[in-house]
């Protein structure tokens, strides 16, 4: 039995501490909003927040999570992903949306980190999502946006 | 009331034998008896509290078809889109595609093919809605008028839900005129798509997705080489691990069953296989390139012919050779697949793109006759024709019969979605053109590939034509006095498979980079040159001319900068593509790409210019760096470390350009990917002077950065 926090919960996961982080949530946890894309952390489906950081859950064991904060889609919230699902409304990015969790998860946490990024500290954050449907230019124009709209009510 | 009500299965039976698609004119009996929701098609179901419901016939994959199919029957029906709740349709003759034979997503036909009678469908209902009220209120149905979900008439006021019992009571009319296009209030307008809040928030329930009570998941470990088989196998200390539930050999490879994937997935790696790997196992790409060049002198099939090619052609004219590597789908939802097999049938659970076809995949594998099995489609993470094929769907029921009644979760890992693809054909192409006083003479082309549709579906191959080999060729635009447009199949050993675009993007790549070298060797400028041989083709001439204007277009560029442009007619629909470069070989930078396309009525015009911004990128995977390659039968590429696709950093700003023009909507799914390849690699030459003939471009000896 492993406890993590996710989601600002406390949760009980009976699972073997090399599982990944990705498999916990969507099959013991049945949370699927994560997605399984690559198992090698080369497509970003799987992002979420370790401790604020963008992270790939399929390569990241349960054991290394004692004591961290996880946050997947499913506990996205506040003013940051917030802003950061309106832009994604805002520009209708998602086409079949597979791989648009993790980079909602991406975004908003450079935008947390960062909240007036560059054009190339946005590419620079977002290059390791990838989308194959080819949502990139209405995915950098929300992260804009979204930064936009932070500065705004800051 | 129907006098003998019909049960839905006499129906379809009888809608079958005249033809499936237009459903007017026939009752669900069971449904005008049982509940008073009005459902007077296989379409539109309207409740007693005024809920509007589309049974969805087509299935959603990125292509926004909930949202354009619901604006369809929203603009008759007099209701507002957004309102639409959306049922996925279950596998049912009434649902076959017209354009394609079967109850299929693909080909760029879900709008084209639901024009008609999902517009039909919503008048009909309205009709039938005023009628019950005029009947009600003992006014003429002319004197009243249906907007937004509501009747009315003077001040008195129904809502469609008030009136969906008496409705269903009625006869349905034949032959409801439609709208004239200029009073349309919801095509071509813009709203957000139905779908797109939950994608942005991670709800959207995907082929893997699906949590059923008691569901198992399943691993597989398939033969390395495609086409092999398990000889044996030990599965010692694998199947009293704790967790797995069983051990399966399937033939093409031995999957573990296990109450959780990553128990399944580490438990499959243990097992030990012996395999017959079977008659690909010596196969390398090498010997599938030898293979389509020992084939170039055939005649095979002559798509289109005009004039005589041979005396023109026969000396002193430019001949190439083009050649297109594979290409793996590389969907980014892994191929997974969730069945249950029970004394009561077999239920599956799937991204699909045929769920026909998946019904007969998992009716053949669990030896059941094909009614006995439901088909519950799910929301796409990525077709791109990939999920026109069933194979996963036969392995997850093969794996779920070794446990009845239990729901079982197959996924697949990406290596093995990488390497047991339908890969789009590998492809040679051998082009003759002469030019004389600026213009082309003669042009012949021969597209030599292995025949995905004679694998796929063979009596649609007859006297060696394949008509999915034919796109791009029978539809060829060029006003050209002498023409010879031939397919040649030569199977190569390998499995192929649909790829976005299909043979569009091959013979497109060969076509329009010729075509420039003919122009370039008539020293004319290579959007004149195109211009002049489209004087016939006003739609395609505009948007050639639409696209370089655009794209800022000049041939007489400076140093370091320049401009490749292509154009096609695609699924009804007309392009053209402009691509602007800068560097130097070894350092080409891609500045912008420029769309500007035709087609038609855009339905639904945000979705019809993101299909095209989505297109160009797929475009761009062919014509960058992505290849599939094999060595001794096994696939090289496993992940998207060696099967690159393009990322935020390598996708230039696209600008889309519609043109909209009167009667009918155009295919908008696939017709941005075609001209990528050829109008980078025309930019390319004209840049660096080097002409690639091959993609990915990259093997040609440049370096896109």
């Amino acid at each position: 039995m492993a406890t993590l926090l996710l989601n600002g919960k406390t949760v009980t996961v009976d699972a073997s501490p090399d599982t990944p982080l990705l498999w916990v949530l969507r099959d013991h946890l049945k949370l699927t909003g994560t997605k399984f894309g690559c198992g090698a952390a080369l497509c970003g489906a799987c992002t979420v927040h370790v401790d604020g950081v963008a992270t790939r859950s399929c390569v990241t064991p349960l054991a290394a999570l004692t004591g961290k904060r996880v946050t997947s889609i499913e506990g996205l919230q506040g003013r940051v992903g917030d802003a950061v699902q309106a832009a994604w409304d805002k520009h209708q990015v998602p086409q079949c949306g597979y791989c648009q969790s993790g980079q909602v998860m991406t975004a908003a946490a450079l935008l947390a980190k960062n909240a007036s990024p560059s054009d190339s500290q946005i590419v620079e954050s977002m290059q390791g999502n990838l989308c194959r449907c080819g949502t990139y230019g209405r995915i950098r124009a929300a992260v804009r946006d979204a930064a936009v709209s932070l500065e705004g009510k800051a | 009331m129907t006098a003998t009500p019909v049960t839905r299965r006499d129906f379809l039976k009888v809608s079958a034998v005249a033809g499936g698609g237009l459903l007017l004119g026939f009752r669900l009996g069971e449904a005008a008896q049982e509940s008073t929701t009005f459902k007077p098609n296989a379409w539109v179901s309207i409740a007693p509290d005024g809920s509007v419901t589309l049974t969805c016939h087509r299935n959603e994959m990125g292509q926004d078809v909930h949202t354009s199919l619901s604006m369809l029957l929203a603009e008759e029906l007099g209701v507002d889109p957004r309102r639409v709740r959306i049922v996925q349709a279950p596998t049912d003759a009434v649902y076959i595609n017209t354009m394609l034979g079967a109850q299929i997503t693909g080909g760029s036909t879900s709008i084209r093919e639901a024009w008609m009678p999902l517009r039909q469908a919503g008048a009909t209902a309205r009709v039938m809605l005023v009628s019950a009220a005029a009947a009600q209120w003992n006014v003429p149905a002319a004197d009243c008028r249906a907007e937004n979900g509501i009747v009315l008439h003077g001040q008195r006021r129904a809502t469609y839900g008030s009136l969906a019992d008496a409705a269903s009571r009625l006869p349905i009319p034949k032959d409801v005129p439609l709208k004239d296009a200029a009073r349309f209030s919801v095509i071509g307008k813009n709203i957000a798509r139905l779908d797109g809040r939950d994608k942005a928030r991670g709800r959207t329930v995907f082929g893997m997705d699906i949590q059923r009570p008691g569901m198992l998941y399943a691993a597989l470990v398939p033969c390395p080489v495609m086409g092999g088989k398990v000889l044996s196998y030990d599965a010692a200390g694998v199947s009293t691990r704790r967790g797995v539930k069983a051990v399966v050999n399937i033939g093409e490879g031995v999957a573990v069953v296990a109450d959780h994937y990553w128990i399944a997935r580490s438990a499959a790696d243990a097992v030990q296989i012996t395999w017959d790997e079977g008659p690909t196992a010596t196969l390398d790409t090498a010997a599938v390139f030898a293979a389509l060049d020992r084939a170039r002198n055939r005649p095979g099939f002559v798509v289109k012919q005009a004039g005589d090619v041979s005396g023109l052609l026969a000396t002193g004219a430019l001949e190439a050779a083009y050649t297109s590597q594979m290409l793996a789908h590389a969907t980014l939802e892994p191929q997974n697949c969730t069945a249950r097999v029970s004394g009561d049938g077999v239920d599956v659970w799937a991204s699909v793109q045929f769920p026909q076809g998946a019904q007969g995949a998992a009716a053949q594998a669990a030896g059941v006759p094909p009614q006995q099995v439901r088909i519950h489609p799910q929301f796409i993470g990525g077709g791109f024709g990939r999920r026109l094929e069933n194979d996963f769907v036969a392995q997850a029921v093969s794996i779920a019969k070794a446990v009845p009644g239990i729901p079982v979760q197959l996924i697949w890992t990406r290596p093995q979605d990488m390497r047991h693809d339908f890969y789009r054909p590998p492809s040679l192409h051998v082009m003759r053109g002469a030019v004389d006083n600026g213009r082309i003479v003669a042009l012949s082309a021969k597209l030599i590939s292995p025949s995905i549709t004679a694998r796929a579906f063979p009596p649609f191959v007859q006297n060696g034509n394949d008509p999915f080999m034919t796109e791009g060729l029978v539809n060829f635009t060029y006003d050209i006095p002498n023409v010879e447009l031939r397919t040649v199949i030569e199977e190569v050993g390998i499995r192929v498979g649909f790829w976005r675009s299909v043979s569009h993007a091959l013979n497109a790549f060969a076509i329009e980079s010729f075509v420039d070298e003919l122009a370039h060797a008539a020293r004319q400028d290579p959007v004149a040159f195109r211009l002049s041989m489209l004087e016939k083709l006003p739609r395609q001439r505009a948007v050639l001319e639409c696209a370089a204007r655009a794209a800022g277009y000049t041939a007489a560029t400076g140093r370091g900068r320049a401009f490749g442009v292509a154009s096609m007619e695609c699924y009804e629909t007309h392009i053209a593509v402009v691509c602007e470069v800068s560097g130097s070989a070894d350092r080409v930078t891609l500045e912008r790409i420029s769309v500007c396309a035709d087609c038609g009525v855009a339905v639904h015009p945000d979705q019809a210019i993101a299909q095209l911004q989505g297109g160009v990128v797929t475009g761009l995977i062919q014509a960058l760096r992505s290849k599939i390659t094999v060595t001794k039968g096994r696939v090289d590429q496993s992940n998207f470390h060696d099967f690159s696709l393009p990322r935020m950093n390598e996708v230039p700003p696209i600008l889309v350009e519609l043109v909209q023009s009167a009667g009918k909507p155009g295919g908008m799914g696939e017709v941005g990917t075609p001209l990528v390849a050829p109008a980078v690699a025309n930019a390319v030459f004209a840049l660096t002077g080097k002409r690639i003939r091959s993609t990915p471009l990259e093997d040609g000896g440049v370096r896109f950065v």
